[in-house]
């Protein structure tokens, strides 16, 4: 083979990383004049591809998956960068492959957009697939969830050795009756939580009242106690603690459980996997928790109405100051409708110290129809953001936060005040 | 920049409903709730909280005993499964809406439930739906999809701010009226500047995002409507709507 497109896409990358620029360039770069690299790379690694993918929680659920492979001692080639577009597969590729494309690890674990990944499975078809959930989200751009549910279908009918499903998703666990190739298995719910996670169906009024479902799961996290939670695998129960912070992070924990066994086999290290998932951080602006003038700030990602109710179920409003900041950029979604499938009550007692973003209006209306008492309301995340830590300094602070608000928030804490990373 | 407390929010949502209790309907809130329907109900249930008169919200979805004495019906969009699933259970009670809609109880019609209250809905692979025909008009399923920020206006209700997400192209009958024109975005298909259409006492519309938070007015008009039909008046003071007029400012300011 040619090594000149790696070495090319090898300089790209160094020379873009120089500039600060994007991940995604060298990918195109490699992409244009080796469009084979990508499928040559992966297709070497031993214990083959797995894609992580779905509406929620995907890039903590790949971080969980890696960590859980990793604690067994496979090396795990992932795309960490939260690129999960093909290109920034590609991109990622080339920081780790030597010079003639080589790939040194045990197994790939990447987490990919439900889109993009159907274009990834068809230069590369995966030998495993972990596919989480379908939630209204973006519809701007799917336009409906019945038709990302046919995407999540392609990634599985691609898909070689073994697919895993969410038993508790309607959508996603109907995929199995067109999987023909691939083993199925599922990870679940213990019956008394299931309305404690609606699928969509139950967003409105009906959590929980789906029938039980009777397929059998391999995990099934069977109770949740603050930061600490039970999961039954092969019949026993293990308890175990966790640093990850929301209780859609410890669902997705058995989703991640589950691959990994699926992965590992008859070899996994039953004791060594729950060892691993407990010492998980989370993943970037996913309820992760900082420090800001010796108080705790927790940064909790809202990208649509599931992941918000989740994220105020999760954690409680009492004692601590609050804000709301609202983006509409693409990666956001443009239309604010999701806003109004969420409810606020539970902030109703506190109330809401600051509203922000680019549609911190539209949100401060919201918040008002379910009578949520709001101090201040600037659409400047920076100026917001000054308001809201000089107004709060002696509680602690969260904050509620759309993709792209979160990335300005990030930046503009590490301006304001020394930001240390402490989970 | 301080939001002060208002007086809406100091006597926020008083339990009392000493003018009346309006009862509204929601439209199979199963099946048609994609794009944030519930804020509609949400909002009329508010703004008669607010004003003193107490809100009923019944919901109907496919197989119900259909409720009666209804003061306002709401009708939301849902995904192309759903309208399968509802079709036919629309039908059986169309006589019952027809009889409402002709009678002047103020309905609100938003996307998917606005095409099927038209006659026809035709997809693009040629398969006629039938409506239950309340209005007169016709959609074809299109190959694009008209996504984006609207802004249209009418003489009626003044500038009115949504978010469309469809794939049907409308068409009016000569004697149906628009709701509003577009400045902005598609509206009804990609020919016309129509936005919705506007009979009787029913408003129909692509629009969500939600429809009526940002646009007061037209929540009004159908809560003064029902209030009038039902009490012989309506006391429309007590709401403050100091939220909106920002939140329509900057909806309007944001791309298509």
């Amino acid at each position: 083979m040619n090594p000149l497109p790696v070495l090319v896409g090898k300089a790209v990358r160094i020379a873009s990383r120089l500039r600060g620029g994007g991940s995604a360039l060298p990918g195109l770069v490699v992409e244009r004049l080796d469009p084979g690299f990508m499928g040559r790379a992966l297709a070497a690694v031993p214990h083959g591809v797995v894609v992580v993918s779905g509406t929620n929680g995907k890039t903590t659920t790949t971080k969980m998956v890696v960590e859980l492979l990793e604690g067994q001692g496979l090396t795990v080639f992932t795309n960490r960068t939260g690129s999960n577009f093909t290109r920034g597969v590609a991109a990622a590729l080339l920081g780790e492959v030597d010079w003639r494309g080589r790939l040194k690890a045990d197994v790939a674990v990447l987490e990919l957009d439900e889109a993009h990944a159907v274009h990834f499975v068809k230069l590369v078809p995966p030998r495993y697939s972990l596919l989480l959930n379908v939630l209204r989200d973006q519809l701007d751009r799917f336009g409906e969830i019945d038709a990302t549910t046919r995407l999540l279908e392609r990634i599985a009918l691609a898909t070689t050795g073994t697919v895993v499903l969410n038993r508790e998703d309607p959508r996603v666990a109907g995929i199995a009756s067109s999987v023909t190739e691939a083993d199925v298995r599922y990870f679940g719910l213990d019956a008394t939580l299931r309305s404690t996670f609606p699928n969509d169906d139950e967003l409105r009024g009906a959590e929980g009242t789906a029938p039980a479902s009777a397929l059998p799961a391999d995990v099934v996290l069977r109770s949740v106690d603050g930061n600490s939670a039970e999961f039954e695998v092969d019949g026993a129960t293990t308890r175990t603690d966790l640093r990850l912070r929301g209780v859609y992070n410890i669902f997705n924990a058995a989703a991640a459980l589950a691959a990994a066994r699926a992965v590992l086999g008859v070899s996994a290290d039953r004791d060594a996997l729950f060892s691993s998932l407990a010492a998980v951080e989370p993943a970037f602006g996913r309820g992760e928790s900082l420090v800001v003038d010796g108080r705790p700030l927790e940064l909790v990602l809202v990208k649509n109405p599931s992941g918000f109710r989740l994220g105020l179920k999760s954690f409680d409003p009492a004692g601590c100051a609050t804000m709301i900041a609202i983006n509409d950029n693409y990666a956001d979604g443009r239309d604010m409708s999701w806003l109004w499938d969420v409810d606020f009550d539970s902030l109703g007692l506190d109330g809401v110290d600051v509203v922000s973003g680019v549609r911190a209006y539209d949100m401060a209306l919201r918040l008002r129809y379910d009578d949520v008492r709001v101090g201040a309301v600037d659409p400047d995340i920076t100026a917001a953001l000054r308001q809201f830590v000089a107004g709060s300094a002696d509680r602690p602070k969260r904050i509620f936060c759309t993709y792209t608000a979160m990335l300005a928030v990030r930046r503009e804490l590490s301006k304001i005040t020394k930001v240390e990373v402490v989970s | 920049m301080t939001d002060a407390p208002s007086a809406a929010d100091l006597t926020a949502a008083p339990a009392d409903s000493s003018k009346g209790t309006l009862r509204i309907l929601q439209l199979y809130p199963r099946e048609m709730n994609i794009y944030g329907d519930y804020g509609n109900v949400l909002v009329l249930k508010q703004r008669l909280a607010w004003r003193g008169y107490g809100a009923e919200i019944l919901e109907y979805d496919a197989g119900d005993a259909f409720p009666d004495d209804v003061d306002v019906v709401v009708g939301g969009g849902g995904q192309d499964s759903g309208q399968v699933v509802i079709q036919d259970d629309l039908q059986a009670i169309a006589p019952r809406l027809r009889e409402l809609a002709e009678d002047g109880t103020p309905m609100l019609l938003i996307c998917g439930l606005y095409q099927l209250f038209g006659r026809s809905f035709r997809t693009h692979d040629g398969t006629v739906i039938p409506g239950i025909g309340v209005l007169d008009l016709e959609t074809r399923g299109g190959t694009e999809r008209l996504i984006g920020n609207v802004v249209a206006t009418s003489e009626e209700f003044g500038e009115i701010h949504g978010y469309e997400n469809h794939s049907g192209q409308t068409f009016l009958g000569a004697g149906l009226e628009p709701l509003a024109t577009v400045t902005k975005g598609a509206g009804n298909n990609s020919e016309e500047k129509h936005e919705g259409a506007r009979y009787k006492n029913i408003v129909a519309s692509y629009l969500h995002g939600s429809l009526l938070p940002k646009n007061p007015a037209i929540a009004d008009f159908l809560l003064r409507t029902a209030a009038e039909r039902k009490f012989g008046s309506f006391a429309a003071a007590g709401v403050d709507g100091s939220r909106a007029d920002p939140a329509r400012q900057h909806a309007g300011a944001r791309p298509r």
